[in-house]
């Protein structure tokens, strides 16, 4: 039994050797309680958040290395947790503001650097404004949400006062300033290292950080670890607890939970929705779940393509969903569900709400009859493969019930970097998939995802004038115009029906009981400053 | 001796053209569009043109082969979509963690296999010779990531004689300084203890995983070129000539069993490399296997490319190598060529 | 016939473990073609109620996330990781057994040219290889298939030829030609048929490493997709539970992975023992 004994002398040894080093256990002690680790699935492909194809992770590290203007406030939520407040702005470059109907002032702290010694000064912040509305994609288009779209708005009326002008009365405006995109950037250290061909210096930016915010970056190992430092001369806020913050990937889900579990991490978003539902019955761990804002999980039908171009398959398909299936096997009730309401009417001006729909297959299968297809159809569900853990079983649960009311539906995994060209392609005939917007207005939502515009959130290509009409009516209205403009949409959304909610997903992190601080931000990533470990 | 190694070569030469046609139509042939993946979220229609025209992609594929070419010539391998940094970086960063976990792989495999076949051979047809073939036979059975996330589970999760399985080194070491990118050799060469012990244990499991995956073809190698000569004539004759059952196995048969091993090296190298593949996934390991699976998963083609290339080239210089010892080590080998 | 089976007899008798292979062999096959009406419960049928539990005597292997009795799916599963293993083995016989007689038989430009062939797909580390093709082709089974076949050419055609050399100046053949049979027909009708001994041996030692190349393909979720019941993509799936416990989702795909290679190495090393014992290893 050569192997079986070989095995055992190595696990001896390896015991042997967990217990040798304990004459260094001592400094390894001292620098992991000063220490924060977190361990995340995905790395992040860029230092710059303008960059071309910046991704989500990367917007955790633009946030925590970087200053805005302004922040928001806090409050708590209904269970108690700390959430970003996103009807209180407050100061972080900026100290005062003065909003006018066509232009904010802003007076800019007088004595905070950047992390080379820089004084940051209103000309940085032109610069800055100025790189995220001309470089493109995503950024450009994140600040013209809020009507921010010409260089010309910004104005550098002395070294610290800056003014931007208004293009239109947009009540996103002074909200699209506190959000990831507007950072503020070193410009002198950038325009060092820029070239003729890249005035922005974007190559530079991508590994580079010039930046002044209250975390810097030691050391960036892509596709393995950050490691930040705290900013100890920051003064645009108070000065964060936790010294030291190590951003490790893991690409195994299980692993992460076992580092969790004995105590190796602290702290981490990404683990399946079983592994939160079970995590929080865990003495030693502290699981904190938020409903994410604006956000809904949906199966979306292309209007534009049989069989779903006709309404009543759409309903057929409403009715015909394993809603509360899906809750409890897919979410592990990590979910808030948006089916089962009294009606398909506008519940409030609040989104995600609540339909009318829920699980009956009767009344699904006379739908389909009235349509006309009671002999049955095919087709196809798609979803991101990227978010595979969610979206297999959704799917597979759909599909077994879209059987029983005659839609034959072959499931299709699309790898994550195909998924936003296929979006573009407006061609799948139904897919199972996620959005949530960053500033938590239904009118946003609609407007990305329901609008003629046919963005490319709009998946199910859905065009109908008088949404359209009722959808730009609210974004600039207010008080009961604005209210009947939005009860209008919710509506006709529900009775169309063009894409089924399904539920509002949490956003459900997991930490070590002696860390506290943790505070849900709209963007989703983790904000290291207000973190505390005792 | 020369003769053959540049003949060899030679011959290496048209594998090599064939691996670099493969691989560009390969990954040209992938699914995806990198123009839009790259372009971002709602990027318009023109805006994903533009940046095409870019990346050289509305080019004929002729014209995208010789531009690829023309990279490779000046050792550029594109950029990695996801990381967003350039393939050759990350590949050369990469490529000794994974060498490190296979090369010390097969060095358990080879310690515990040889014995196991020599065994096997001076004992066959016993209840001994079944066993090793059951033994061995079985670990290759194993699928490599079964065999991976058991251990994990039993030796770390369970039984916490393993540490975590978050890379090379633990997340509060720093690594060696970097002489030759293998954290035991550097490690060792810098007198660095700390470092040293922290990387072999963080070795243990993915490497036993592998190597249990990689004994039987040794092992029956071993066997069966040990069967051979324990039956040839000269063997005979020193059993005859009265000398001591060691000497006869260990001075006389074993060396000269030993040499059709080193060939099959070769192929298990090569086993091992797609093992590694699946190693490195479940034990998070930062080499080049988990980076080209995350590549391809994404269709990000420029690592995928840049790694196929790089293991191909790899794998005909490590044939290149075995040729070469066992032409020192075989005179035979020699006098015919 | 008579004396193979009389020296089939003879070997299984002298080799208890080539006799278990065979059973082995037998339970799979029984398996995979009664499989679907064998298994207790409909393998696609999920049941959020039931979903997770551990092996009880309702569900001999638990149930999965879903719902799914794990015992149907890994029964049912038998027919199709089978059926890719066999397809592709025998697709890699077509093309290696064939090329590989032409170019050991003709040689000359037909042998330079398999050999490159051969060379070129051996300069790849094969499962690498392997995840390109499927990842290039797209998500299908067939492209499994096709993609483990082509790995396993250079072995085949490499034997094959081997074989054929060998046998291009031997009686029978010399007799064959004399006898005014053309080229082709020499090589397919005598040369192939007495190679196929040597070829069963190969195609039986690859069938472990083409399931296992399924599996793997599937484990990194290139290949077979849901909710198809397939060994190695219940193992990847099994994998996410396996920490929180659930440790018969993973376990039993992987045993019956195992056994099924097992069996097949085993096999391929008793059918080399039958056919030529000079052989053995």
């Amino acid at each position: 039994m050569k192997r079986r004994s070989f095995i055992k002398t190595t696990a001896v040894a390896g015991a042997a050797a967990t217990v040798a080093p304990a004459i260094w256990s001592e400094a390894k002690a001292q620098a992991r309680n000063e220490t924060l680790l977190i361990v995340n699935e995905s790395p992040p492909n860029s230092m710059d958040i303008h960059g071309v194809g910046a991704n989500r992770p990367a917007y955790e590290v633009s946030w925590n290395i970087h200053d805005r203007l302004i922040t928001y406030g806090a409050k708590k939520d209904a269970n108690g947790n700390d959430h970003y407040d996103y009807t209180k702005l407050e100061p972080e470059l900026a100290t005062d503001w003065n909003v006018t109907p066509t232009s904010a002032t802003f007076k800019l702290r007088r004595d905070a650097k950047f992390h080379d010694g820089t004084p940051i000064t209103a000309k940085d912040v032109k610069w800055s404004f100025d790189r995220a509305v001309t470089v493109g994609g995503f950024p450009t288009f994140q600040m013209a949400a809020g009507s921010l779209q010409k260089p010309e708005q910004f104005v550098v009326v002395d070294d610290n006062t800056f003014r931007v002008d208004f293009l239109r009365a947009d009540k996103l405006t002074m909200p699209d300033i506190g959000v990831p995109v507007p950072v503020i950037m070193n410009s002198e250290l950038c325009k060092k290292n820029a070239t003729a061909a890249d005035p922005w210096a974007m190559e530079w930016c991508k590994n580079n950080t010039a930046s002044g915010g209250a975390y810097k970056i030691e050391r960036w190992q892509p596709g393995q670890e950050v490691v930040y430092t705290r900013n100890d001369d920051w003064k645009n806020g108070p000065l964060p607890k936790v010294k030291r913050v190590i951003m490790r990937i893991i690409p195994s889900a299980g692993n992460r939970r076992a580092l969790l579990e004995r105590g190796d991490a602290d702290l981490s978003f990404d683990l399946p929705s079983k592994d939160f539902a079970e995590l929080r019955n865990s003495p030693k761990l502290t699981v904190v779940g938020t409903p994410i804002e604006n956000a809904m999980t949906y199966v979306g039908m292309n209007v534009n393509q049989k069989p779903f171009d006709n309404v009543k398959v759409r309903q057929a398909v409403a009715y015909a969903i394993p809603y509360q299936q899906i809750m409890d096997s897919v979410m592990f009730g990590q979910a808030l569900p948006l089916f089962g309401g009294a009606d398909n009417k506008f519940k409030g001006v609040v989104w995600p709400q609540k339909d009318g729909y829920k699980t009956d297959l009767a009344k699904a299968k006379a739908l389909m009859a009235e349509a006309g297809y009671a002999g049955g159809v095919e087709t196809t569900i798609s979803f991101d493969l990227g978010f595979a853990s969610t979206n297999e079983p959704l799917t597979i649960l759909v599909q077994e019930s879209l059987a029983q009311i005659g839609i034959k539906a072959t499931i299709n995994k699309i790898p994550g970097a195909n998924w936003r060209g296929e979006l573009l392609k407006k061609n799948m005939p139904m897919i199972a998939n996620s959005f949530g917007g960053w500033l938590n207005y239904p009118e946003y939502f609609f407007f990305w995802c329901y609008h003629g515009q046919n963005a490319v959130f709009n998946t199910m290509g859905y065009k109908n004038p008088t949404m359209d009409a009722l959808i730009d009516k609210a974004r600039f209205a207010s008080g009961k115009e604005y209210e009947d403009a939005v009860k209008g949409f919710v509506d006709i959304a529900f009775e169309e029906v063009p894409r089924v909610p399904l539920f509002q997903p949490l956003l459900n992190v997991a930490m070590q009981k002696n860390v506290t601080g943790y505070r849900y931000w709209f963007h989703r990533q983790l904000d290291f400053r207000q973190l505390v470990k005792s | 001796m020369l003769k053959l190694l540049l003949s060899r070569l030679a011959t290496a030469i048209p594998s090599i053209v064939g691996v670099v046609i493969v691989t560009f139509m390969l990954t040209r042939l992938l699914p995806g569009d990198p123009a839009a993946y790259f372009a971002g979220l709602a990027a318009s229609p023109q805006a994903i043109a533009e940046i095409r025209t870019k990346l050289g992609l509305d080019k004929s594929l002729p014209e995208q082969f010789v531009a690829y070419i023309g990279d490779l010539a000046q050792g550029n391998l594109g950029n990695s979509l996801s990381t967003g940094q350039p393939v050759v970086a990350e590949i050369v960063t990469r490529l000794p963690a994974s060498a490190e976990l296979t090369l010390v792989a097969l060095l358990l495999a080879v310690v515990i296999a040889i014995p196991l076949g020599v065994l096997a051979a001076v004992k066959q047809g016993t209840w001994i010779d079944h066993t090793c073939r059951i033994v061995t036979t079985a670990g290759v059975s194993l699928p490599v990531f079964f065999t991976g996330l058991l251990f994990a589970y039993v030796f770390y999760y369970l039984l916490q004689w393993a540490p975590a399985p978050t890379g090379r080194l633990d997340v509060f070491l720093s690594p060696p300084t970097h002489i030759t990118g293998f954290y035991l050799i550097d490690s060792a060469l810098t007198g660095n203890l700390e470092a040293f012990w922290g990387s072999l244990r963080q070795l243990a499991l993915p490497a036993i995983s592998m190597a249990i995956f990689s004994l039987a073809p040794l092992a029956r190698m071993t066997r069966g070129s040990m069967l051979a000569v324990l039956g040839s004539d000269f063997i005979r004759t020193a059993r005859a000539s009265g000398l001591s059952p060691r000497t006869v196995i260990f001075t006389y048969a074993f060396r000269n069993a030993v040499l059709p091993v080193i060939t099959v090296l070769g192929m298990v190298f090569s086993f091992l490399l797609g093992a590694n593949v699946l190693v490195e996934t479940v034990f998070s390991w930062p080499g080049i296997g988990l980076y080209a699976v995350n590549a391809l998963i994404t269709s990000d083609y420029a690592p995928v490319q840049g790694f196929v290339l790089t293991m191909a080239v790899l794998y005909v210089a490590l044939n290149l190598t075995i040729d070469f010892v066992y032409g020192l080590v075989d005179p035979r080998v020699r006098l015919d060529a | 016939m008579l004396p193979l089976l009389r020296h089939a007899r003879y070997v299984l008798s002298e080799n208890p473990v080539t006799g278990l292979a065979f059973g082995l062999f037998a339970m799979f096959l029984v398996a995979a073609i009664l499989g679907p009406v064998l298994a207790p419960y409909n393998p696609m049928q999920s049941n959020a109620a039931m979903a997770l539990k551990p092996p009880s005597a309702a569900h001999w292997f638990g149930t999965d996330q879903l719902g799914r009795d794990i015992f149907s799916r890994v029964l049912v599963a038998t027919r199709l990781d089978l059926t890719i293993a066999f397809a592709s083995v025998i697709l890699a016989f077509l093309l290696g057994a064939l090329s590989g007689v032409a170019a050991g038989y003709f040689g000359g430009w037909t042998d330079r040219i398999v050999g490159r062939l051969a060379d070129t797909i051996m300069a790849f580390p094969l499962f690498v290889l392997a995840m390109g093709i499927v990842a290039a082709l797209g998500n299908e089974v067939i492209n499994i298939v096709i993609a483990t076949a082509i790995i396993n050419f250079p072995l085949y055609a490499r034997v094959a030829r081997a074989e054929a050399n060998v046998r291009r100046d031997a009686g029978f053949v010399e007799a064959a030609r004399l006898s005014g049979n053309g080229e082709t027909r020499v090589l397919l009708g005598h040369i192939l048929p007495n190679i196929m001994p040597i070829m069963m041996v190969q195609m039986s030692l690859t069938m472990g490493y083409a399931i296992l190349n399924a599996a793997g393909l599937s484990f990194i979720g290139l290949g077979v997709r849901p909710p198809a019941a397939e060994w190695g993509i219940m193992v990847a799936e099994g994998a996410n539970f396996i920490q929180s416990g659930e440790w018969w989702i993973a376990l039993f795909p992987g045993l019956a992975l195992m056994l099924a290679v097992f069996c097949f190495n085993l096999l391929g090393d008793g059918l080399r023992d039958i056919i030529d014992p000079r052989m053995r290893t």
